[in-house]
């Protein structure tokens, strides 16, 4: 009889967990057959009755009924509570393609990132950045640079003087001069100077009274024009690509000599001649040369014992002809629209 | 310097070398030849016509009715509105088919009734421009001389076949602004020889030196003067030859005597000026400063005033011409001259700049002084123009001249070694290929050994040192040829300085926080030098600015960031973003430069956040800008080391600006921009800062010392205090973190209420405290004992209560 009772009470069972619908009723279930008050614990306590070799018979149906229902309820518990889960990731779902909260990020000024990518090309080089007041004296700005007051490349319609004896530079070359002197004679000199530069111009698409220059001065024994050749092939092939191809051609500047200007080949056309290059397959880009013996004299260097060469670069041309701005102005209006469109990293 | 091709052939061969070819090798060479311009590129039929009958148009005041023979089988009738064409004359015909500049076809037409079969050109209408048309042919058609051949090719015979190569000289190489320098040049490159004009002429018996007497007061000024006298002579035009040669290279014709001082001028690079000896109104010729004051009417009509500056020539008592720079009008050669003086002088550099430039005259002449001409050549180029005045003004040169010669003409010798010349240009030359430029340059070259002894003729006045030798060899040894290396020798390292290091950190830092970087202009004007000025300091202002609004070097940034904002905020961008790092400049007592001082400034105005469809929009305000600057503080690791001062400043809200102290000392402001001035700017509500970056990045840093990440729980207790309306937040911060001792690591402000629960006159402020020690669990004990003190100190210096 309790035998039958109990396989009823198993078969009862299953079909309610099996049918339960959610976690609820699942757990009225565990409580209405395996609770205290439920009908299996009745029937161990009817077991009392039972002949001492039966009760352990009976005990072990018992526990097997038990299981069994203990089982298929923890599975269905699984089940239903996996379900539950989806039915909360569903509800939580969201339109991943409507927009970012945005980040708030700002960039380098365009003319910035140039002069911090040469920096780093030259500091990779040995070289240390060099720095020195905009408001320079005449001595640092023209006469330790060879060209003494009487020289025709200084005419006083083309720089801002204060003062007689003071004006906004015109060019980073005084910092060489300074930089020189304060080696007291003595060799390596290795620098670049980026810096403001003011010209008496007046401002349009391609003159501005006001731009930045960044110079290089190399000054130790045995230093040569093919020194400056190979090094500013490798600075110019890491800012404007490794395919491109210099050329130097005689020029003149007062504080070097010989003098040279440089060209790299037009990226537009490669070399074939394009609007770009005005035909010619070649772009300058710098100046430079051998420094001037008066030039090291004057800083105090041997120039029997030292020599060196120089250089110096619009960063602004060079942020045109690398970015293909078409007007310097835009620099210094910084219009957002403009500033914001140099803010990734580029090889 | 304009340089023709076909003139150019006279004083060296260039048979077997196009003109572009010539450019390419010259500006490989070293002097960059700009471009090669033939002006009869495109046009086509123009002959030279014979005017044979002219009369009235029928019906038109203004025209005439022209026959013109132009060399075909009939004459054509022609209809010209040239006030000057007249029977007889030869002139230039654009023919039936003809093309002229701008594509402008020449075709059969109808003129008020009357064909027309061509037009009758002027200079211009050939391209030509006007201001090198002679003065008597710059309104109406040009008149060729009678010997022209009827039906030849008018443009060829105006030289307009010719290819004009534009070389842009740098100022050392002013050896090249004559044909003969160029020539020398040319030689070099193309290893050919330069032919020299050959003077011969015949000379009166009567002397120079029984005209005039030449006295040099000035003798620094001008060490050789010469002076040839050609009488007889005719003015008239020039011939045709020597016109077009002049206007090749952008000279105007004037009469035979100018021109030819002016052809002399191009040919040898010496300036000639020709007097009128019967207007010089004495015997002499006397060169001297000018007096004070003293006047002379120039060739242009000018009344100049002079000052003892200025070199003169002059007849004994008046100038008669500035030396070098232009003549008098007193002396001009007119018409009707007879006799004339030719002038040949070495004038000081120095000098005839100083009078170009204080009488805005700059000429061909002046030019050429002021760059230095050759001594060797002042006498040739007398002599050569006294020639060409016999031959083509019909002058008789009289014998001799009438010179002051204290010039001493010594070339440079220079000795190098080929040891330094391939040292400098890393190349490895041989003795022989070394030799060969010099010989090439026709520098005199004595070889000994590895040695070189070069002596360099006058007319490279540029080449005084070894280097410039050095550069000699380059150009012509090719730059092409030279290799490339990098420097070897002792290494370097190379690095960034602390400062420019933190400088860089910074940018990042502020970029990151959303910060656009802009560069801005240092010169301004007066007004917004120091509108939003650190310290009272005068702006240094330009001598000789270009307009008032660049006049001043910058006291501060944050003007010229408003101007930013003010333009974009015109082109519809609201919300703007800014900063700058850069110098500002202030003067120093008893210094001659000014302090430079590095400062960092940003503006910030409109959305600082922008989410819209999640429905968050939230406008800069202070604390925007002032959470910028604490980033900025602690990159720079000197967050402890700043205090914030509530302060009012000039142009800057009063209730919403503090003072930034490093350390106790005022280094900067931060605060929102006075709405007055907002309004004049027309900007929206914009907040700044501007501080000294040098204080920042030049303070002292503590070194990073790692602390131990607690491992015992921490405490939190929240008060709300009630505090009167005008307390400061921070003071309340200050005395709860100096009360709460070693325990107490955090406090923050989580609430702030004004509102109309609270009494009139206060406010409540609420903060949230974190307790703990690292070293163990504290008790509630330890807390209380702790927190109790914070209250104590709130209401003891604050007369902070607990809200209930
Ligand atoms: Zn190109």
């Amino acid at each position: 009889m309790m035998q039958e009772r109990l396989q009823e009470l198993q078969e009862e069972a299953l079909q309610k967990v099996s049918a339960a619908s959610n976690l609820k009723e699942l757990n009225d279930i565990r409580v209405a057959y395996l609770g205290k008050k439920g009908p299996i614990t009745e029937v161990l306590r009817g077991m009392g009755k039972l002949s001492a070799e039966e009760r352990p018979k009976m005990g072990a149906l018992v526990n097997v009924v038990r299981e069994a229902i203990t089982s298929a309820i923890e599975e269905k518990q699984a089940v239903l509570e996996a379900e539950a889960v989806n039915a909360q990731l569903a509800a939580e779902t969201i339109d991943i393609t409507l927009p970012a909260r945005p980040v708030n990020k700002g960039n380098h000024h365009p003319l910035t990132r140039i002069v911090e990518e040469i920096e780093d090309v030259f500091i990779g080089m040995g070289y240390t950045v060099a720095e020195g007041p905009e408001v320079e004296s005449d001595y640092y700005n023209f006469e330790a640079l060879n060209l003494p007051k009487s020289h025709p490349a200084r005419d006083m319609q083309d720089s801002f003087y204060i003062t007689d004896e003071i004006l906004v530079r015109t060019h980073t070359s005084p910092v060489q001069a300074r930089t020189m002197e304060k080696h007291k004679g003595q060799g390596p000199v290795k620098i670049i100077c980026p810096g403001k530069v003011y010209r008496r111009d007046n401002d349009d698409a391609t003159h501005s009274h006001q731009f930045m220059q960044i110079e290089g001065l190399v000054v130790d024994e045995n230093i040569s024009m093919s020194d400056l050749k190979g090094t500013l092939e490798v600075f110019l092939k890491k800012v404007f690509g490794q395919e491109r191809e210099i050329r130097l051609r005689p020029s003149f500047f007062p504080f070097t000599e010989p003098s040279v200007e440089v060209d790299i080949s037009c990226k537009i056309c490669s070399g074939k001649g394009c609007n770009v290059c005005k035909q010619t397959g070649w772009i300058e880009v710098l100046g430079g040369g051998i420094v001037h013996p008066n030039v090291l004299e004057m800083a105090g260097f041997d120039s029997k014992k030292y020599s060196g060469f120089a250089f110096g670069i619009g960063v602004e041309r060079i942020a045109m002809l690398k970015y293909g701005v078409d007007d310097i102005r835009h620099f210094y209006t910084n219009d957002i629209r403009f500033l914001k469109q140099f803010h990734h990293h580029e090889a | 310097m304009f340089v023709s091709y076909k003139w150019l052939q006279e004083y060296v061969d260039l048979s077997g070398i196009s003109a572009a070819e010539l450019a390419d090798k010259i500006t490989k060479s070293g002097i960059e030849v700009e471009g090669v311009e033939k002006k009869s590129e495109g046009l086509k039929g123009v002959v030279i016509g014979h005017v044979l009958e002219r009369e009235q148009h029928p019906n038109a005041d203004k025209l005439n009715k022209c026959l013109v023979d132009i060399g075909a089988e009939e004459p054509v009738q022609i209809i010209c509105g040239a006030p000057n064409v007249d029977k007889g004359q030869k002139v230039a015909v654009a023919t039936v088919g003809a093309v002229l500049p701008g594509n402008f076809k020449i075709k059969k037409a109808k003129l008020r009734g009357e064909e027309s079969h061509g037009m009758i050109c002027s200079l211009q209408e050939l391209g030509i421009e006007s201001k090198i048309v002679a003065k008597e042919y710059a309104v109406g058609i040009f008149n060729f001389p009678q010997d022209a051949q009827v039906g030849e090719d008018a443009l060829e015979a105006l030289g307009l076949d010719d290819e004009i190569l534009e070389l842009s000289l740098t100022p050392n190489r002013s050896d090249a602004l004559s044909m003969l320098g160029v020539a020398y040049e040319v030689a070099a490159i193309l290893r050919r020889d330069v032919k020299w004009p050959t003077i011969e002429k015949e000379e009166a018996s009567e002397k120079a030196s029984d005209y005039i007497s030449v006295k040099v007061e000035a003798t620094e000024d001008n060490p050789l003067y010469m002076a040839k006298v050609v009488k007889d002579v005719k003015i008239g035009p020039s011939p045709l030859w020597m016109q077009t040669r002049l206007m090749a290279a952008g000279i105007r014709p004037h009469n035979n005597v100018v021109d030819i001082t002016n052809f002399v001028l191009l040919e040898y690079g010496q300036p000639l000026h020709a007097f009128d000896y019967d207007r010089l109104g004495s015997k002499e010729l006397v060169i001297r400063r000018a007096k004070d004051a003293e006047k002379i009417t120039t060739l242009d009509e000018a009344e100049r005033t002079l000052t003892p500056d200025h070199l003169v020539i002059t007849n004994g008592t008046e100038p008669v011409a500035i030396a070098g720079v232009m003549g008098g009008a007193n002396s001009e050669v007119k018409s009707d001259t007879t006799t004339v003086i030719i002038e040949a002088a070495y004038f000081k550099g120095s000098t005839v700049r100083k009078a170009s430039k204080d009488h805005g005259l700059r000429s061909e002449a002046s030019a050429r002084f002021e760059k230095g001409v050759d001594p060797a050549r002042v006498r040739e180029a007398g002599e050569r123009a006294a020639q060409l005045m016999a031959e083509y003004a019909g002058g008789t040169i009289l014998e001799g001249s009438v010179e002051y010669n204290d010039m001493k003409v010594e070339p440079a010798v220079i000795s190098i070694t080929l040891n330094k010349i391939n040292g400098l240009l890393g190349t490895s030359m041989s003795v022989s290929e070394v030799q060969d430029i010099f010989t090439r340059l026709q520098f005199d070259v004595a070889v000994e050994g590895e040695n070189f002894t070069v002596t360099i003729p006058t007319r490279r006045g540029d080449i005084t040192i070894e280097a410039d030798l050095v550069e000699e060899a380059a150009r012509l040894y090719g730059y092409d040829n030279i290799p490339s290396t990098l420097p070897t020798g002792t290494t370097t390292p190379g690095a960034l300085s602390d400062y420019q290091q933190k400088r860089r950190k910074a940018r990042r830092t502020l970029e990151g926080a959303g910060l656009f970087q802009a560069i801005t202009y240092s010169l301004t004007s007066a007004e917004k030098a120091a509108q939003f000025a650190l310290e009272a300091r005068e702006s240094i202002r330009l001598a000789m600015p270009m307009s008032e609004e660049r006049s001043q070097l910058r006291l501060s940034i944050v003007p010229q960031l408003l101007e930013v904002v003010k333009y974009n905020n015109a082109r519809q961008i609201d919300s703007v973003a800014l900063y700058e790092i850069g110098s500002v400049f202030l003067k120093q007592d008893g210094e001659q430069l000014p302090e430079e001082r590095e400062h960092v400034a940003a503006a910030i105005t409109g959305l600082w956040e922008s989410h819209l469809w999640q429905g968050e929009k939230k406008p800069v305000d202070f604390f925007v800008a002032k959470g910028i600057l604490e980033a900025l503080f602690d990159t720079l690791g000197v967050a402890s080391q700043i205090e914030y001062r509530q302060a009012e400043v000039k142009n800057l809200h009063p209730g919403r600006t503090a003072e930034v102290l490093l350390n106790g000392v005022v280094i900067g402001f931060i605060g929102q921009v006075h709405p007055t001035v907002q309004k004049e700017l027309d900007i929206k509500e914009t907040y700044v800062f501007e501080l000294s970056f040098k204080a920042l990045a030049e303070a002292e840093v503590a070194p990073i010392a790692y602390e131990t990440i607690p491992r015992f729980p921490s405490i939190t207790r929240d008060i709300a205090l009630v505090v009167d309306s005008a307390t400061k937040a921070g003071d309340i911060q200050s005395i709860i973190v100096e009360a709460g001792g070693a325990l107490l690591k955090e406090v923050q402000v989580f609430d702030l209420y004004e509102g109309d629960k609270m009494e009139e006159g206060k406010k409540s402020i609420a903060y949230s405290l974190k307790y703990f020690d690292p070293e163990r669990t504290l008790t509630d004990e330890d807390i209380t004992k702790a927190h109790d003190k914070v209250l104590a100190a709130v209401k003891d210096q604050a007369g902070a209560e607990l809200r209930g």
